[in-house]
């Protein structure tokens, strides 16, 4: 084929190895960390105190309404810009030194992105809780936090499952605009190979192709978690349902 | 906040080009979604496959990797065309491509949501209509195609919400949207998180209203529809 050349792929496969490492370490850590924050964050969302739920809202309202494009570049070349952060590099504080940073930078934007959806997700489910559950719960003494903890929680992260698979993918699709704070992800390696090779097919067909292989694998574990604990609320499986 | 003032014309023109980008892509993604999910729904297996592949195709690539595939593999190809054809050579328009890519890649997600709406309409009403004698495709006009866009309202609310955000990727093509010239008036005024805390305003009134107009919509297709009180 004259138009795709196997060798500028497999000259490159190391590079797009790194890179392939470099999205699923952003991937993996924004979505544990955007999930640690989310849990407790969501319960805040459904409280009936407005000086508790407000703030989550607000933040949830500004993280969902824009592009994460220009949240990365707001935190990787906004925060810099501040006088305050800048005098705090000057004294050497390896904290803020992190703001200097394109990984950490990407980090931060994508796990405040991933946890506002997260978020949502939740406590939509923890809303959708039956009230049945609950009531049970009161009868057999157990307090609200033993409530939350023991029957609400587990209950609303499970039903939660199927939307967090999307956003587990949304999050691995998200993540290509990494390149455009200097990272090398997956995106970022494929842009090299197009430049320094002008083979735009060969680069990010490939690409396209690893990304569509780590999706459909995610897929499937999403599918086996789903089995595993989901399995009380799917349909029995009758005679009647085999039919069709 | 001078810088802010002096380069807001500029920053509304990025905005008004974003908006093109998005209505045009929009335009686009719903026409591919209605062919798609007839195709979805065709008795004829080999369109099913195709429709099926595009789906999870899209699905599975970042819009990102999918758009520099177009606007950098495009050009590729149409300097190919203009070679053989002795042609002076034509340069791709990054908007072109991006109104390209956004449509092709949403056009998957409207074919899922409209071939769900498709199928919640009652067969019933169809055969109705039938009954009535109306020919096919007054069944599609008057009968299938409101109840089908009622079912279909929350996730073409839903998919556009996802489509206006992402044609902030447009700006890495080069195109000037918004965020391109938020990109450049920060770097000339070294105040980069006033202007992204602008284009970020931006978007957010975009959603804003987005919002309010397809709550009334969806309030005027669920006419005569009673809600469960629970």
């Amino acid at each position: 084929m004259e138009w795709f050349d196997l060798t500028v792929v497999t000259g490159s496969l190391p590079e797009f190895w790194r890179g392939l490492w470099m999205t699923l370490q952003l991937t993996a850590i924004a979505l544990v960390v955007g999930f640690a924050f989310a849990v407790p964050l969501s319960i805040a969302r459904v409280s009936k105190n407005p000086w508790v739920s407000a703030p989550v809202r607000a933040y949830t309202y500004f993280f969902r309404g824009t592009p994460m494009l220009v949240q990365l570049l707001l935190v990787y070349y906004g925060v810099g810009q501040s006088e305050w952060i800048q005098g705090m590099w000057e004294t050497g504080n390896p904290f803020w030194l992190l703001f200097r940073d394109a990984y950490f930078c990407a980090l931060v934007a994508f796990s405040l992105n991933t946890c506002a959806y997260q978020l949502e997700m939740f406590a939509g489910a923890i809303r959708n809780t039956p009230h049945g559950e609950v009531e049970a719960a009161t009868a057999m003494g157990m307090t609200r936090a033993t409530a939350l903890r023991r029957i609400i929680l587990p209950s609303a992260l499970r039903r939660a499952l199927p939307p967090l698979s999307n956003e587990v993918i949304l999050m691995l699709q998200g993540s290509a605009i990494a390149s455009a704070v200097t990272l090398v992800d997956l995106t970022g390696a494929a842009r090299n190979v197009y430049s320094r090779h002008y083979a735009p097919f060969e680069a990010f067909i490939f690409a396209g192709l690893l990304y569509l292989a780590v999706t459909f694998i995610l897929v499937g574990l999403f599918r086996v978690a789903e089995n595993r604990w989901l399995a009380h609320l799917q349909p029995r499986r009758s005679a009647s349902a085999q039919k069709d | 906040m001078d810088a802010l003032i002096e380069y807001s014309p500029s920053l509304l023109a990025g905005a008004w080009v974003t908006l093109k980008v998005a209505i045009l892509s929009l335009l686009l993604a719903v026409s591919t979604g209605l062919f798609g999910a007839a195709c979805k729904l065709s008795k004829i297996a080999p369109l099913r496959w195709w429709t099926a592949l595009y789906t999870t195709v899209v699905r599975g690539v970042p819009d990102l990797v999918m758009m520099l595939l177009v606007f950098y593999g495009g050009q590729v190809l149409l300097n190919q065309v203009s070679d053989r054809l002795e042609w002076e050579m034509i340069e791709l328009n990054a908007f072109a491509a991006g109104v390209l890519t956004i449509g092709f890649i949403f056009g998957a997600y409207f074919t899922e949501t409209f071939r769900g709406a498709f199928q919640a309409v009652p067969v019933g009403q169809m055969e109705a209509g039938r009954a009535y004698g109306m020919s096919g495709w007054q069944v599609f006009w008057r009968i299938l195609f409101p109840q089908m866009l009622r079912y279909a309202l929350p996730g073409m609310g839903n998919n556009w919400l996802v489509l206006l955000k992402s044609t902030a990727i447009v700006s890495m093509i080069g195109l000037s949207d918004m965020t391109w010239l938020a990109d450049q008036a920060g770097r000339t005024t070294h105040q980069p998180f006033a202007f992204y805390l602008a284009v970020c305003v931006l978007y957010l009134a975009m959603t804003s209203v987005s919002n309010a107009v397809f709550q009334r919509l969806e309030r005027r297709y669920n006419v005569g529809v009673r809600e469960a009180n629970v």
